[in-house]
């Protein structure tokens, strides 16, 4: 492999992975808080649509960016009423959400189906985009891609060095404890809720006006469940997020290099393109088989729903 | 202030009445929509509740279109019942129509009456086996079967489409993607002479007669819904999880492999890559909505299968997207899910008292 | 009979109607309906469909009156959309995608007296015809195009499914480079969607990476000549004209033209003369024509290009000329001699200077 194309194939991957990163990342808050929400692909798909709208409308992918968050949050509220407020079944209330939110989107995205949006630059960082084989790959790319790395930062510092963090992870833990101590649980696993929706929301924005820059039904291709799955086989872990996004996307990225390398394999493109979802699998088994590990990690109250006047 | 009180015993009467409430909101929820649209929401109504019941060609659509719901949900009924969540029903229905396939294209010349009876089995087996899947690598590795069952739609979904363009492709069909038209003894029986109501009809609801016995007559079934409200007390009775998990998921994958292996026998007549139509996820909600229990099921599929028709109709005369269908499903669901809320609390005025 | 009955009153009522112009208010338009199997869109296969749905009410104005249903998947629902075209009155029904060619054979039997056409299928029957372009014609101008101005000689192919008329594109595309410039290869990506954006922009720029300076697609979306002109290469649009998306990228495009078609057929309907007919029409017929050439393509390659169009259109050259030899290196066709369109119509192999290996299940 030359230099040239390790280079692409890493920028490739990267792109890849960056979506994946931000909706995971935004999830795994959200589920230590004690909340599964399985309405990712639905978040996405309306944060997609919202911000390809609004892009499309005022020309500032920025602004497209705020409303795809927004959008994203807004349909979380949703799922927040129904599992916190309503106590409803966290599985079935996040069925619901995915479905509604890829339904909705595609209705509200009707008007805008191909249009397409002009491209959003890269932004190259000098000197450290001069590094030879990975700068170009890694330093001259769109804002969001050096944005999910912040917020990798983030999570992680929120999450282990903040008192506020210490509180989520009480709260996921033990709510009933939590609320002994005088811990809003409610309200802090409804913020927690609106941090996934918006994340969601953001990681839709990213595909409709910086990955692709067009809005089609069903664009989220998945996604959002991919996402799901890093974050169980992440355990529940950011840094394991973020490789694990960085895995998905390169072996999406490496099936596509292998057919257009005309080398003369005889492979049906349908198992290569089937590669990543097995990949998931069997990632996953490998992370879930050392039960401890997920004990460990994984916020004991994951989907149960908790009242604190019951 | 509104609020949630909690009731001594959960209510009967809301379980039953819940799933009304949330047609009835969605209804209105309905019409406000088209209303919002600048469309006649009594129009629009009047299609998506008028089409289906206007002729008896168009209550035989209906039946049709539930055929393969009833049984997707019925399956997932069981496993949902003791917490096992296989949301891979779509695959598992794929793989049921590769069975199917495989054995009516095997016996492509024969006309013996007992290659139906075969395709039945072939599918119900390949359901079962892709949901197998799932099953053991939760049993054996503790994988979540949520992600893993969802996982392999994607597969299935390119193996059926590898089948139809490699080595299933009809030799006489100029190279597209579709197996050939099956043989006369590999069809469904039609129930309704000049409709596509076919056989499937009569699996699905002996099926959902089967799915009642097993829930609510056996022991097994009792077990598995202790486990579900009660994982704790049944771990302490000795239940075995692993049990629970292997039924819940092999159950599910059969009742969708045959959902699957009456589409290719049934209104299709062949395997082509667009065999599924989303029916393995609609089923989940059919499952909720129909509160796991089979008449209830019953009675979702066909609300579900009017959706899904309405939605058609609208966009057929009011030119209406028909992704609208998906969020009427979506609010449906989420219409339930709050109005089940009243089965365990009642609404209160005024401040808490203790 | 029944049949000759029936056609007869129409005939007669017709006959009526034309006497009576002043009557015309009065006359009910006779309906015709369209099934697309994606949304509209901006550009790609249904959106020429649709153009020429537009055509055919521009030309026959209240005579008629259109109504259509998008993304109609290709499954066992299409036969209920199709047959509700049948049944709530309308005389010809169009469906244009080819899932839909089963479906349309049974509800054709069920309404004798509705005409029914199929695009891009091969099935045919008194009252249900098929229709479908000579796409690989342009595809072979555009492999002439991209033979010529190719400075690496690695052109790349974003491709959906490996269907007859994907591969004739492939092929011609490829046939025509080598024409011109023999160390010309192509590189093939499938996505295994008609219609994934995302799938078809990582294909598009991976066959970049790898070197392609020339790019075309035949899958649904404007992604690939966007992504041409985001890394500067040239590309070839497909289905319309894209050039509004990669102004400086698209060098012309192979675009569908159905409008004369649809007319043509609906009037023919209407007078009562309408055979069912398998049609395949290429430049001569004007069902497919090349875009605009970007001013970039040299004088020499524009003046050849035009010449290879005027003998399409003459009839005196056809891009399947022997020899035709596949990958494997078997000749598929003699030299010297034109391949027959049933021939043409079953392809299932990749020719010599396509680099990626079609994947063979047999």
């Amino acid at each position: 492999m030359d230099a040239s194309l390790f280079t692409s194939m890493l920028f490739a991957t990267v792109v890849a992975g960056t979506p994946l990163i931000i909706v995971a990342l935004g999830l795994l808050v959200n589920e230590k808080a004690g909340v599964l929400n399985l309405g990712a692909e639905g978040m996405m798909a309306m944060g997609a649509v919202a911000a390809f709208a609004v892009t499309h409308h005022s020309g500032s992918p920025w602004l497209g960016v705020l409303a795809g968050i927004l959008a994203g949050a807004a349909v979380s509220v949703l799922f927040g009423f129904l599992v916190l407020t309503l106590q409803a079944n966290q599985v079935a209330s996040g069925l619901a959400l995915a479905i509604f939110g890829v339904g909705l989107s595609a209705f509200i995205g009707k008007p805008y189906e191909s249009i397409a949006l002009p491209a959003v630059p890269a932004i190259r960082i000098p000197f450290i985009a001069d590094i030879p084989l990975i700068g170009e790959a890694l330093y001259n790319q769109q804002a969001l891609v050096y944005l999910s790395w912040a917020l990798f930062w983030s999570v992680v510092w929120f999450l282990y060095r903040s008192r506020a963090g210490l509180v989520l992870r009480a709260v996921g833990e033990s709510p009933a404890s939590a609320h002994a101590i005088g811990h809003p649980v409610l309200r802090i696993r409804y913020l927690a809720v609106l941090f996934g929706g918006a994340m969601a929301g953001l990681g839709g924005a990213f595909l409709s006006v910086f990955y692709t820059p067009m809005w089609v039904e069903g664009m989220v291709a998945g996604r959002g469940w991919i996402a799901l799955a890093l974050v169980v086989f992440a355990t529940w872990r950011p840094l394991r997020v973020m490789v694990g996004a960085y895995l998905f996307g390169g072996v999406m990225i490496t099936q596509l290099f292998i057919q257009g390398s005309g080398l003369q394999i005889d492979f049906p493109s349908q198992f290569l393109s089937s590669l990543p979802y097995w990949a998931t699998i069997v990632v996953l088994v490998a992370i879930s088989r050392n039960a401890n590990a997920i004990r460990l990690n994984s916020p004991i109250s994951l989907g149960k729903p908790y009242r604190p006047d019951a | 202030m509104l609020r949630l009180e909690p009731r001594a015993q959960a209510s009967r009467l809301m379980s039953y009445l819940s799933p009304l409430l949330a047609a009835v909101l969605t209804l209105v929820a309905g019409l406000a929509v088209f209303a919002a649209l600048g469309k006649d929401p009594l129009e629009g109504l009047r299609l998506f509740l008028g089409y289906p019941l206007k002729d008896l060609y168009g209550i035989s659509e209906l039946l049709l279109k539930a055929t393969p719901l009833m049984l997707c949900a019925i399956g997932l009924a069981v496993g949902f019942r003791a917490n096992v969540w296989n949301i891979g029903a779509e695959g598992q229905f794929m793989l049921g129509a590769v069975g199917a396939t495989g054995v009516a294209l095997y016996f492509h010349e024969s006309e013996s009456a007992l290659v139906l009876p075969l395709m039945v089995l072939a599918g119900a087996t390949a359901g079962a086996a892709w949901a197998a899947i799932p099953a053991l690598l939760k049993t054996r590795f503790n994988a979540n079967e949520i992600l893993v069952s969802l996982m392999l739609v994607y597969v299935a979904q390119l193996f059926v489409s590898w089948l139809v363009f490699g080595p299933w492709k009809d030799p006489e069909g100029f190279n597209f993607p579709q197996t050939a038209m099956f043989g006369n003894a590999a069809l469904m029986p039609v129930l309704l002479e000049g409709t596509r109501l076919h056989f499937g009809l009569v699996l699905a609801i002996v099926a959902l007669i089967a799915g009642h016995v097993f829930m609510n007559r056996s022991y097994t079934g009792f077990k598995m819904r202790v486990a579900g409200e009660a994982g704790e007390a049944a771990r302490y009775a000795g239940f075995s999880a692993r049990r629970m998990i292997w039924i819940g998921l092999l159950t599910g994958g059969a009742a969708a492999g045959l959902a699957g292996m009456s589409e290719v026998a049934g209104p299709m007549g062949q395997l082509t890559d667009k065999v599924s139509l989303g029916y393995g996820f609609a089923a989940i909600i059919v499952a909720f909505v129909g509160r796991l229990h089979p008449l209830g099921i019953a009675l979702a599929s066909l609300l579900m299968a009017l959706l899904y028709i309405g939605g058609e109709q609208v966009q057929q005369y009011m030119n209406l997207p028909s992704s609208i269908s998906l969020v009427f499903q979506g609010l449906l669901l989420f219409f339930l899910l709050g109005a089940d809320v009243f089965i365990h609390y009642r609404l209160r005025f005024g401040r808490a008292t203790a | 009979m029944s049949q000759r009955r029936q056609f007869l009153q129409s005939a007669a009522a017709l006959a009526v109607y034309a006497a009576l112009p002043s009557l015309a208010f009065a006359q009910e338009a006779a309906k015709i309906g369209f099934v697309y199997v994606s949304p509209i869109g901006d550009a790609g296969w249904t959106f020429q469909h649709d153009e020429g749905r537009k055509e055919l009410e521009k030309a026959l104005g209240n005579k008629i009156q259109t109504k259509y249903v998008e993304n109609v998947a290709e499954g066992a629902d299409a036969e209920r959309v199709i047959r509700e075209f049948a049944a709530s009155g309308h005389k010809v029904v169009f469906a244009t995608s080819f899932g839909y060619m089963n479906y349309v054979e049974r509800v054709a039997r069920q309404f004798p007296n509705v005409t029914f056409l199929h695009a891009t299928g091969y099935k045919s029957g008194k009252n249900f015809g098929n229709y479908n372009a000579r796409f690989y014609e342009g595809r072979y101008l555009n492999g002439v195009i991209a033979g010529k101005m190719t400075k690496s000689s690695v052109l790349g192919y974003v491709a959906a499914f490996p269907i007859p008329e994907v591969l004739q594109g492939i092929n011609a595309f490829t046939l025509g480079a080598k024409s011109v410039n023999p160390k010309a290869e192509v590189r093939v990506i499938w996505t295994n969607a008609w219609y994934d954006p995302g799938k078809e922009r990582e294909a598009a720029m991976t066959l970049i990476s790898q070197g392609a300076d020339m790019l075309t697609q035949h899958t649904d979306s404007t992604a690939v000549v966007q992504a041409a002109e985001e890394k500067g290469v040239y590309a070839f649009g497909y289905h319309s004209d894209m050039a509004k998306y990669g102004p400086k990228a698209q060098l012309t495009a192979t675009t569908h033209h159905w409008g004369a078609f649809y007319t043509k057929t609906v009037q023919d309907v209407l007078a009562g003369s309408w055979k069912p007919a398998s049609i395949w029409g290429g430049f001569k017929d004007g069902m497919i024509r090349l875009a605009p050439l970007n001013p970039a393509i040299p004088t020499d390659v524009k003046v050849l290009v035009s010449e290879l169009e005027g003998k399409l259109k003459a009839g005196s050259f056809h891009p399947f000329t022997g020899p035709v030899v596949d990958q494997s290196g078997k000749e598929r066709l003699a030299q010297g001699a034109v391949m027959d369109d049933l021939t043409l119509g079953k392809m299932d192999y990749f020719v010599q200077g396509v680099a990626s290996r079609l994947p063979t299940a047999r």
